[in-house]
């Protein structure tokens, strides 16, 4: 079943076309990949996705439903979530409270504050942190920050989970958790939308990817057809 | 050890507050009516104060809109202040600011940072122009006369008003409407992806802040007797309960009323005797807060009880 899919898809900043006649579509469990070189407009679509930006033209639908033009919390609230590239935590809140906060507002049930409590204590052992739940996020070093982040994002209970580089900063034995994180994610059935520039995650985790280049889409295919691509490797290392 | 603490301190915080209001309602039957009077701006400040840490206290959206609530508040106790009962005029006078904030409120908080400040100031200097220049040009008299109340009345009606903008405070800093004002302060973006719908947060909590502030100025007019646009809206109204809470914290419900408390109480004795050093000892001494205790003086005693000034920390 489709969960996410995107028809001409295109962003404009003046004259700069940051997104281009992009369609893309991604189904419900796939774990999908976006890459590209910087500039490429991976995050600007996923901000166009996400309700953070508006989109020039182009429609994009969400469990078949049009979402372009709504607020960021209403498509929250539809079951999607995502996170910051650089970590958009609530920096001077406890880890526990930024949890605890997406576990009381992410969705549309009515929920006590403390079941709310449970849910977010739980999704910290998930991820691993809750020994420093008491900690103000602002503490935290760059891995455990960017967990939080994957914990709050769970915490609204998203159908879709769009990862923007929570692998990027990460010391290789960081990297090996983070993908092991990623993987449980994924067999809870969750899909995943990512953009990663850590090849070695992207290739192992990865279903399909999709490649950008100059906001447009220049490839797509499992990972096998995109690493012997030959458009990618010259987008990547020149001709 | 650390529950019997915690039970015993918060119970002696209970004790002490309640202490305080007793003695607080009892005031007037034992001392004279100048100090009663003084008492009543003091408390107002702390009302302003309290009410616009509210709003700006968890969000960092410095509104300077606070003149302009307190002002329509002054003005509606003196257009119906003759018609209705002093409770009906002060609801309606804070009803009146309540309206109006979700106005402003829609209007003015999609900016952030100095947009907002500037916006909000220009919209109260707007108000008070345009009404000096309405009673200037179309009603031939600039000022309204008001009807008086006892003080003892205006007394109460302030010591009320403090209790339930209190109330209000408390309650919504320990709810989940104050998690979420709490998280747009933090990241307002990323509030805005967990399904906080900032604007509607915001709006509310800044009419409700514009509530008590309206309500204040209500009953403020009653004992003025007489107002004018610049009276009501004077601008010191939309900037002391600035300066106030951030010297005295505004991460805790004390800073505010400690901040204003001590500075209402400076104003009273020393703006009487010297006007100009009054300002000027009062910049002085928020400069240094401002730089050196960014979190007021509550966060410094806070930090310094929690151990020691010297613990810093890695990622401030």
């Amino acid at each position: 079943m489709r969960i996410l899919e995107g028809e001409k898809v295109t962003k404009h900043f003046g004259g700069l076309a940051a997104v281009y006649h992009v369609d893309f579509a991604i189904d419900q469990g796939e774990v999908v990949g976006l890459i590209g070189p910087n500039g490429a407009g991976k995050t600007t679509l996923f901000n166009l996705i996400s309700g953070s930006l508006p989109t020039t033209t182009g429609e994009i639908r969400y469990k078949g439903k049009k979402i372009t033009g709504l607020k960021p919390h209403q498509i929250c609230r539809k079951g999607m979530a995502r996170t910051f590239q650089s970590a958009k935590l609530f920096a001077g809140m406890t880890v526990f409270e930024n949890v605890l906060a997406a576990s009381l507002f992410g969705t549309k049930r009515a929920i006590t504050v403390s079941d709310a409590e449970r849910e977010a204590m739980e999704l910290l052992e998930f991820v691993e942190l809750s020994t420093v739940g008491a900690m103000p996020a602002k503490d935290l070093p760059i891995a455990h920050r960017k967990r939080l982040e994957v914990a709050r994002a769970l915490a609204t209970q998203p159908d879709l989970l769009m990862f923007d580089e929570v692998m990027a900063g990460l010391n290789p034995a960081e990297l090996a958790q983070a993908m092991e994180l990623i993987t449980k994610i994924r067999n809870k059935g969750m899909t995943i939308f990512m953009i990663e520039h850590v090849m070695k995650a992207i290739m192992n985790i990865c279903d399909r990817i999709i490649v950008l280049h100059h906001g447009s889409k220049i490839a797509e295919g499992t990972p096998e057809e995109i690493a012997t691509s030959q458009t990618v490797v010259e987008v990547y290392l020149g001709e | 050890m650390d529950w019997v603490r915690m039970i015993s301190k918060k119970s002696f915080f209970l004790g002490l507050s309640f202490l305080i209001i007793i003695l607080l309602a009892t005031l007037p039957l034992y001392i004279p009516p100048y100090p009663v009077i003084s008492l009543t701006s003091i408390i107002m400040y702390i009302i302003i104060t309290v009410s616009w840490a509210i709003f700006s206290g968890p969000t960092r959206y410095i509104s300077l809109a606070s003149a302009a609530f307190f002002g329509v508040g002054v003005y509606t106790s003196a257009i119906l202040g003759e018609a209705l009962l002093l409770p009906v005029v002060i609801v309606i006078g804070g009803l009146v600011s309540f309206i109006l904030a979700l106005f402003i409120g829609l209007l003015t908080l999609r900016l952030r940072g100095m947009y907002f400040i500037i916006f909000t100031f220009g919209i109260s200097e707007l108000i008070r122009h345009s009404l000096l220049w309405w009673e200037t040009k179309m009603m031939g008299t600039v000022g309204r006369w008001v009807v008086a109340v006892d003080h003892v009345v205006v007394y109460y009606v302030i010591l009320v008003i403090f209790a339930l903008a209190l109330l209000t405070a408390y309650l919504v800093k320990r709810s989940r409407f104050g998690l979420a004002l709490k998280s747009i302060g933090e990241q307002e973006e990323a509030a805005t992806h967990i399904g906080i719908n900032a604007t509607v947060v915001k709006t509310i909590a800044f009419a409700m802040s514009a509530f008590f502030m309206g309500a204040a100025g209500a009953i403020m007019a009653t004992r003025w007797t007489y107002i004018d646009p610049k009276i009501a809206f004077n601008p010191l109204f939309s900037f002391m309960p600035v300066l106030m809470a951030i010297f005295g914290g505004t991460g805790q419900l004390y800073g505010p009323i400690f901040g204003a408390a001590l500075f209402a109480y400076l104003e009273e004795i020393l703006i009487t005797k010297f006007p100009y050093y009054y300002m000027l000892i009062f910049g002085s001494i928020l400069i240094v807060v401002i730089l050196f205790l960014p979190h007021g003086v509550v966060g410094l005693v806070q930090k310094w009880r929690k151990g020691g000034l010297k613990r810093q920390n890695a990622n401030p």
